[in-house]
């Protein structure tokens, strides 16, 4: 201590090297592997798709030929705007169906709540790719379960699996029921922390329920809107499991996401530079989506 | 949760803190609320009460009928209707999945597999997330923010090039090359971090005054009292994990490695339709792990699934 007082500048120095040695030591290894497998790989995607690349033989630099062919590919294309139907309307289903979930559990007594809030729960604690069998099944169109019971109701039969839009229709349910555990979390929360004030004042002023939920419940809770939002986009974006395990991407081509497609070229015909370029434009895609979602959220989005 | 179904996502500025702070004041007020309920007219409650319950029945139903079928002859598995009440259990098809398929080899690869991940990402992100949060060092601002963004990037953005690299390194068909890319976790460092920054600075001085080491202010001062926000990552790395299928199914050829869902999907291939019964014991088998994780650290998911949903 008395050598410190002694020597202030030196001894800050010092202190300040050592710090940062340590500093540097701790940080090592998170920066080291996202480093090495995130950062540089998204780079390497990049590369890699002005290159002819098969694994067998080297690496040819194509220039823009993998885009190029990509303007071209009516199946890329498709997989694109199937992926897009998917995401429109997963991201929509679990939004509406859990906000609605969420606002009518908090209305009930603890015990209630959570059992409820348990129920929700569970389908996000199974794997996609399992749980896809499980739902091949029961939506098989001749034996499964599903159509047994429609039947039973006097209600027509659906072609889930086996018609483009029965397959979509699958995917879309199947997935939705997954992830409404986790919007259904997160709005409960948010309705949570809503000032139960505000509702009493606006009900002691003559709104009724949907005129409160509408103008101070939504507003109230418009960035977990935005955070189910932009989560679910960008999960739904990258959608493979679900349609792997399902459908094979089938019938035909009508189920067959960008990501499925990526891992076909890639993995199966061994063309490494065009998947490449697929990814790239995934990727792009995600954060443009994600821009604009906090972009048009300035203009809705309420934060206290 | 293959996308990553549990990864929130996104930079909000979060503090824990001020996320428990609003359960706190959240569970007060329902105490509250529960003394002058608004009295809404009996029959709306009924119905909504009837329609609530029939949507936790609808979801809970998939996972249900497949413990039922589980237990059904192999023969009657796919006759309709399912025997909701299973009246001659078939147990024998939960030891038929480790007799047809090397069960015990995807379960043993799936353990190894997420614990080692679970154990990796505990680690960096700890030490990651005090350096971030409490130490001074040059480039310590811009080098969070580049760890932070590569949450942005989705794994398929990455899978190309992570696939030469583990082939590279002589790894592809092992499960070090399945544990190895995922074991740095920005997500995680970013969790680490938003706790370490709401944990009191005097805390270590004081334990720097009384002759601690750098390294023992960490690990025997702020790391000993990181326990929470270190549980939430290792239930949500399980949960992600455990399930994850797109990874598995590029890297592993061999099918004693393979993970579970690897495993279970090529299973369901293997048998073909006429043991349905098998397979969705083995689905079952496959889910009881994270079922208990979720019984022991409910709260703990929640709060990680949350975190960064309410912008602080």
């Amino acid at each position: 201590m008395a050598l410190a007082l002694g020597r202030p500048k030196a001894s800050a120095n010092l202190k300040r090297r050592r710090e940062t040695r340590f500093a540097w030591l701790l940080i090592l290894p998170t920066v080291l592997f996202v480093g090495v497998f995130t950062a540089a790989p998204i780079v390497g995607s990049f590369i890699l798709s002005f290159f002819s690349y098969s694994v067998i033989s080297p690496a040819r630099w194509v220039g823009l030929a993998n885009y190029r062919a990509l303007l071209h590919d009516s199946n890329a294309q498709h997989a694109f705007v199937v992926t897009f139907i998917l995401t429109a309307g997963i991201v929509i289903a679990q939004v509406v169906v859990g906000l609605g979930l969420a606002v009518a559990v908090q209305r009930r007594m603890n015990w209630a709540r959570s059992i409820f809030r348990s129920a929700f729960f569970v389908p996000l604690l199974v794997s996609g790719a399992s749980i896809s069998i499980v739902f091949s099944y029961i939506f098989d169109p001749v034996f499964g379960v599903v159509n047994y019971y429609l039947h039973l109701l006097g209600l027509p039969q659906v072609p889930w699996l086996n018609s483009s839009w029965g397959a979509l229709l699958t995917i879309i349910i199947v997935v939705t029921w997954q992830q409404l555990g986790f919007t259904f979390i997160v709005f409960s929360a948010a309705l949570g922390a809503v000032p139960k004030e505000l509702i009493e004042a606006a009900r002691t002023d003559g709104a009724g329920g949907w005129r409160i939920f509408r103008k101070i419940t939504v507003p109230m809770i418009s960035p977990s809107i935005l955070f189910t939002v932009t989560v679910g986009v960008i999960s739904a974006l990258q959608l493979f499991d679900q349609p792997y395990v399902l459908t094979s991407g089938g019938p035909g081509y009508s189920t067959e996401t960008v990501v499925l497609d990526m891992y076909q070229q890639a993995f199966q015909n061994l063309r490494f530079g065009y998947a490449s370029s697929i990814s790239v434009i995934l990727f792009i895609v995600v954060l443009i989506a994600t821009y604009l979602q906090f972009r048009i959220s300035r203009k809705w989005v309420f934060y206290s | 949760m293959s996308q990553q179904p549990v990864q929130p996502a996104l930079a909000v500025t979060t503090r824990y803190q001020q996320r428990s702070q609003a359960a706190r004041t959240a569970a007060a007020q329902r105490g509250r609320q529960r003394t002058r309920r608004p009295q809404l007219r009996r029959g709306g409650r009924v119905i909504e009460i009837v329609l609530l319950s029939a949507a936790a029945i609808l979801v809970v139903a998939p996972i249900y009928w497949t413990i039922v079928t589980s237990l059904r002859t192999p023969a009657q598995s796919f006759t309709n209707p399912p025997d909701w009440i299973p009246t001659h259990p078939m147990w024998s098809n939960y030891s038929a999945v480790f007799q047809s398929v090397p069960f015990w080899d995807f379960l043993l690869s799936s353990f190894l597999v997420t614990g080692f991940i679970v154990l990796g990402q505990m680690v960096t992100s700890c030490l990651a997330g005090y350096a971030f949060a409490r130490l001074q060092f040059r480039g310590r601002e811009p080098l969070f923010w580049a760890v932070l963004a590569t949450m942005m990037v989705p794994i398929q953005a990455t899978i190309i090039p992570v696939f030469l690299l583990i082939k590279q390194f002589g790894l592809i068909n092992t499960r070090t090359g399945l544990i190895l890319p995922v074991v740095g976790t920005a997500f995680g460092t970013f969790l680490m971090r938003q706790y370490f920054l709401q944990m009191p600075r005097e805390l270590g001085e004081a334990a720097t005054v009384d002759g601690a080491t750098q390294w023992q202010v960490f690990y025997k001062v702020y790391a000993r009292l990181a326990g929470p926000p270190l549980a939430t990552l290792a239930v949500l790395a399980f949960a992600a994990y455990w399930n994850e299928f797109f990874r598995p199914l590029i890297f592993l050829s061999t099918p004693s490695k393979f993970t579970l869902p690897l495993g279970l999907v090529t299973l369901q291939g293997y048998l073909g339709t006429g043991s349905v019964s098998v397979v969705l014991a083995g689905v079952i088998l496959s889910l009881i792990p994270t079922l208990i994780v979720f019984l022991v650290a409910q709260r703990r998911l929640v709060e990680g699934l949350t975190f960064g949903s309410v912008k602080g």
